[in-house]
């Protein structure tokens, strides 16, 4: 896909995105919303290697979602990848859904770990990522993780036995959006400078605007050039993305458009978004 | 009378009887895994030396992993080693690990179905002159409300050896727990062993003494004063059912004993079976709701009432 074209599939993806929360009447949407441009370029510019129709293949990349909380927009990605059918979005954290509120790696083909509780997911694709080197394997290990999870010790934990071990294999990308649920980050607890913090653990950290797809594309496929330790892509975005009443308020982290009212208005918000020529205007470009 | 099919040792209760560390089988039975099966990797929380690990690093440099003082990041690393293929043992002591890291194991080891083995080493009031913050009493309990964790104490050397190896082969989360003191060696390798079967080592008619851990040993020389029948009951979750609703139903009378509290172990799980299946006169020895002290293994066992003439005494109560 050209970049164009991968813009146009964020929105559609947010589109979705969108219609799920409404139905399922909880989870969340700042999140989600905020990393729609990363999953895509993730999930369709050619970064991750995935067979939906073999999603055991043994030379996939794993994909671990650590904040699972977000998991609306991974479930959206992989619909639109092909792992199930888009319909299927519309049973999101009803009963007998293989969309749990937060992903259960048993219950839905494609997802590599069950997660929610913050800040297991560096050390588990580090698990993976030290394993598959063990076996001279070549797949590539990413884990998406929230800026929130950093006051997690685990996070850490993780972060310093990939940078011993030097995890070439294995990618980060942080959802920098600076909202946890009681608040903004830097008053709750502090994390700045995140990427001072991370080149200290011996990462290799690139910091890009998370809505502008060229340099997610750009900074993933760097992290595989670097051969001699793990990398960070600390991904700046706006939570709430594309909707506007929603964006940078952290109010929206932990619920979903209700009523009718608020789902047209969100769903107009990234119509908009598409007649613009699918562009994305963010105040990090 | 002692069960001949449990091919015990000769000389049960000589004086100088053999005494090695259960943790010692783990490590050879960890080497025993290795050398089966090359995906078996083991992860330690800077406790190489006194886990035991140390033997399988010794062996297979290149299949261990020093985590450091992080128990939750060594449990979580080894559920995304096994996500690849891997079969990890994990080692520290277990007021570490279960203790520290409990969510993790819960959600990415239970849940998320990954057959990693946990290893808790210094378990019990037995661990001595370290005091109560490294004596768990818990981890039974909190491992065994776990969906999919099975949850095994072995008795002894031998026993810890075969638990090890056979946890390495069961494809299931798995803890077993292990002491630190050296403590007898009365079951030999032809000893039978097989994960969620309970051993019926003395036969006995007027009460059934169900035991975990090194303290089987205490129940046996119990058993000798009260006719007792000993169930050597290994794997506290799935816990044999068959076998204590039988000799249950056999004696009418039952003692559970364990190096461990008695709400949520060995105690609480033979009581919950019983009292909806064959509810008989029972009492339960082990820890009563408090913490453990510093002091010597063997006045440890005796303060805490966790030495054989406890037993007689609390079977006494049921006759």
């Amino acid at each position: 896909m050209t970049i164009e074209e991968l813009q146009d599939k964020a929105n559609a993806i947010r589109e979705d995105l969108i219609k799920m929360l409404v139905e399922a009447g909880s989870g969340h949407s700042a999140g989600p919303l905020g990393m729609a441009d990363v999953f895509t370029a993730l999930y369709f510019g050619g970064l991750v290697k995935y067979d939906p129709k073999n999603p055991k293949w043994e030379e996939r990349d794993y994909v671990v979602l650590s904040n699972g909380h977000i998991c609306p927009i991974l479930y959206v990605a992989m619909a639109h990848a092909g792992f199930f059918p888009t319909k299927e979005l519309m049973t999101l954290r009803k009963l007998g859904t293989r969309l749990q509120g937060h992903p259960h790696r048993t219950a839905l083909p494609g997802l590599e770990t069950t997660s929610g509780p913050l800040g297991s997911g560096t050390s588990q694709a580090a698990g993976m990522a030290y394993a598959l080197r063990m076996d001279e394997k070549k797949n590539r290990v990413f884990v998406l993780q929230s800026d929130g999870e950093q006051d997690a010790g685990n996070t850490w934990e993780g972060v310093m036995f990939a940078g011993k071990y030097r995890l070439s294999n294995l990618t980060a990308i942080m959802d920098r959006n600076n909202i946890q649920i009681d608040g903004n980050t830097e008053d709750i607890m502090p994390l700045e400078p995140l990427k001072e913090k991370y080149e200290a653990f011996n990462w290799h950290v690139i910091e890009i605007d998370g809505h502008n797809i060229e340099q997610v594309i750009d900074a993933v496929n760097e992290a595989d050039a670097i051969a001699e330790k793990p990398t960070l892509v600390l991904a700046h975005t706006i939570p709430g993305k594309g909707v506007e009443f929603m964006e940078k308020d952290f109010a929206w982290h932990g619920k979903p458009p209700m009523g009718p009212g608020e789902a047209m208005q969100a769903l107009e918000d990234i119509h908009n978004l598409r007649t613009l020529g699918g562009k994305i205007v963010s105040e990090h470009e | 009378m002692i069960n001949k099919k449990a091919h015990l040792v000769k000389d049960l209760f000589s004086e100088k009887i053999e005494k090695v560390p259960t943790r010692n089988g783990y490590g050879e039975g960890l080497v025993e895994a290795g050398k089966k099966n090359k995906d078996v990797v083991a992860l330690c929380a800077d406790l190489t030396d006194s886990t035991r690990t140390k033997m399988f690093k010794d062996k297979f440099p290149e299949r261990f992993i020093e985590i450091g003082v992080a128990e939750q990041n060594l449990v979580t690393v080894a559920s995304g080693m096994a996500a690849v293929g891997k079969i990890p043992f994990v080692s520290s002591y277990g007021a570490f690990s279960p203790g520290r890291n409990w969510e993790q194991i819960r959600t990415t080891i239970c849940y998320n179905d990954r057959p990693v083995n946990i290893g808790g080493a210094h378990t019990g009031v037995s661990v001595g002159p370290d005091g109560a913050t490294h004596q768990i009493l818990e981890d039974i309990a909190i491992m065994r409300a776990l969906p999919n964790m099975i949850v095994i104490a072995p008795c002894d050397y031998h026993e810890s050896r075969k638990a090890t190896a056979a946890a390495a082969e069961n494809g299931k989360p798995t803890y077993i727990r292990f002491a630190r003191e050296k403590t007898p060696v009365f079951t030999t390798k032809m000893t039978p062993f097989q994960i969620g079967r309970a051993e019926v080592f003395r036969m006995g008619k007027r009460v059934t003494i169900v035991a975990c851990g090194p303290l089987v040993y205490e129940a046996l020389m119990a058993a000798e004063e009260v006719d007792g029948e000993v169930i050597d009951c290994h794997t506290v979750k799935p816990i044999d059912q068959d076998t204590i609703l039988m000799s249950a139903k056999k004696t009418g009378r039952v003692v559970t004993v364990e190096e461990h509290q008695i709400t949520g172990g060995l105690g609480g799980a033979v009581a919950e079976l019983l009292v909806e299946q064959h509810p008989v006169p029972m009492r339960r020895v082990g820890v009563r709701d408090r913490f453990g002290e510093s002091g010597e293994p063997d006045e440890l066992l005796q303060k805490f009432g966790l030495k054989a003439k406890n037993i007689v005494a609390a079977a006494k109560e049921l006759f």
